[in-house]
């Protein structure tokens, strides 16, 4: 047990008073674990996300009219039950909500986490994986690389190309610049690191992990964290030396 | 051996500290780190000024009251408590940097005291089990499946020296609470109360100040008695089915 030798007693006791808690989504919200769980199935719905994304952009490889006829068929998806666009808008609706609940929660736990440890040690050292040290930097940096994309290949308000409904061209066009090649090769990096901590953090934090799994899931998440970055990169690389034109 | 130590000094809650040089010598590899500070606060005194304040009770590493951070590792270089530590894994020469706990929860007494009475809070909330007490039952009356109870034992080890508070970056109580919750919720005799525990004594916890998980590990890296980072799992799930 406990034996603090030295107790301040005139701290309040803040200690809850048992059985009177509603189970609900504002509950799970206030406290650090049920945030951190939300921040977990965000990022791993992003993630279901990005895999998908990731094997679609893999149609550059078999030219314009696969890729650009892949683009069309994504707004023609789910009719005639659904409008045409309308499941790419729901698509969108479901990730904008995703990345802004992961984007708070990442925010307000990260602040609560510098408070609790405000004086530094003197002796310092160096641990934890560079993937686990630049989880927020790394989810700063994609965050702003995502406005970045969307304005490039989305809206194109910053493409060279911009032509609408040719997606083949654009991505041409825009990874033929040097900065937006950079940026997207650089945005990449940062998201395997981001996915090498994330995937196994989010399987620790839905208390899916034990003992027997662990090493399955660091495995898992390195994996994926090579995938995505590979199949990621594969296009501005392959513009880039000329392969794609 | 000679060593020189550079330890925090700090009077009071409330004054500001600074870490101060000290130079030992003659101590034996045979030491453990407290009685290496023992001698030092033996000169201290002999030379009139004040020794240097830290907490310890048992010194054979089961109180959990002895927490220092030494060159920057809570307990040390060995994984162990600091009273377990001894001088043979230093070399002659060596100069040691001695810290208290480092975390908002935690606020200094002095020196390389804290006053970790917020563990203590988040015990008080749920850490224990609901039952008229009277002589111990008889060891049969509840059968415990074989591996509840190994789970239980592993997570009963704790012996709340916060160590693992203290390594964390984010000055976070989550593998001590996980070895509580745990210890108790995987027990018949603490199924009763099983949601309600891991409920309250979240809440405590984060009321008093420490920070969130970030699953960096440190604390399990750090901890003397070998809880599990899995524990962690463990203790989310039980959170998020309650
Ligand atoms: C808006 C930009 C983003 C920000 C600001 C951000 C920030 C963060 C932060 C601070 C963490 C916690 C790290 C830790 O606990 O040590 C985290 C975890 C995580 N992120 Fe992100 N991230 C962003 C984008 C993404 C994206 C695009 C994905 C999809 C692959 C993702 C997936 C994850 C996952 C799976 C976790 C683990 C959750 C957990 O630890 O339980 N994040 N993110
Ligand atoms: S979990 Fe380990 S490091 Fe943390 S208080 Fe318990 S024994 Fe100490
Ligand atoms: S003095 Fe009891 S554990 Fe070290």
């Amino acid at each position: 047990m406990v034996m603090a030798s030295a107790t301040r007693t005139n701290r309040t006791t803040r200690t809850p008073a048992p059985g009177r808690h509603p189970s609900s989504l504002a509950s799970l919200w206030r406290s650090s674990v049920g945030k951190k769980a939300v921040m977990a199935v965000s990022g791993l719905v992003m993630l279901a996300y990005l895999v998908a994304h990731m094997l679609g952009n893999l149609k550059v490889f078999s030219g314009p009219d696969d890729i650009n006829g892949y683009a069309h068929w994504l707004r023609t998806l789910g009719q005639p039950f659904l409008h045409y666009g309308w499941f790419l808008w729901l698509a969108r609706l479901v990730l904008l909500a995703a990345v802004l609940a992961h984007g708070t929660a990442a925010y307000q736990l990260s602040r609560r986490d510098l408070k609790a440890r405000p004086v530094k040690y003197v002796h310092q050292r160096q641990r934890a994986t560079y993937a686990t040290r630049t989880m927020r930097w790394g989810g700063v940096i994609l965050g702003l690389f995502i406005v970045w994309h969307i304005l490039d290949l989305t809206t194109l308000t910053v493409n060279p190309a911009a032509e609408e409904g040719h997606p083949y061209q654009n991505i041409v066009a825009s990874f033929s610049t040097w900065y937006s090649g950079g940026i997207y090769c650089l945005a990449m990096l940062a998201l395997g690191l981001h996915v090498r901590h994330g995937f196994w953090s989010a399987a620790q934090t839905l208390g899916a992990n034990n003992p027997r799994r662990d090493r399955g899931l660091k495995l898992a998440a390195n994996g994926l964290a090579l995938l995505l970055t590979a199949g990621f990169l594969s296009v501005p690389v392959a513009v880039m030396a000329g392969l794609v034109r | 051996m000679n060593l020189t130590l550079r330890i925090w000094r700090q009077q009071g809650p409330e004054t500001p500290g600074e870490m101060t040089e000290y130079r030992v010598s003659g101590i034996s590899e045979d030491m453990s780190f407290l009685e290496m500070l023992d001698t030092l606060n033996e000169e201290l005194i002999l030379r009139g000024e004040r020794p240097v304040a830290f907490d310890h009770d048992c010194r054979e590493g089961i109180c959990g009251a002895c927490g220092m951070v030494i060159n920057g590792q809570a307990h040390g270089p060995e994984r162990t408590t600091t009273c377990q530590l001894h001088m043979r894994h230093f070399d002659d020469g060596d100069t040691i940097d001695v810290e208290p706990w480092r975390a908002g929860a935690f606020p200094v007494v002095r020196d390389l005291m804290v006053d970790r009475s917020a563990l203590d809070r988040i015990i008080g909330s749920g850490g224990y089990v609901t039952a008229p007490t009277g002589s111990a039952p008889e060891a049969h009356a509840t059968p415990v499946p074989k591996e509840a109870a190994d789970l239980a034992f592993e997570h009963a080890e704790c012996i709340g020296c916060g160590a693992c508070v203290a390594a964390c970056p984010n000055g976070s109580a989550m593998l001590f609470t996980a070895a509580k919750v745990v210890h108790l919720n995987v027990l018949p005799q603490g199924a009763p109360e099983r949601a309600s525990r891991v409920r309250n004594m979240v809440e405590t916890m984060d009321a008093e100040g420490f920070g969130g998980c970030t699953n960096t590990g440190e604390c399990a890296t750090a901890c003397p008695k070998g809880i599990p980072l899995t524990g962690i799992a463990r203790l989310n799930r039980e959170f998020l089915r309650s």
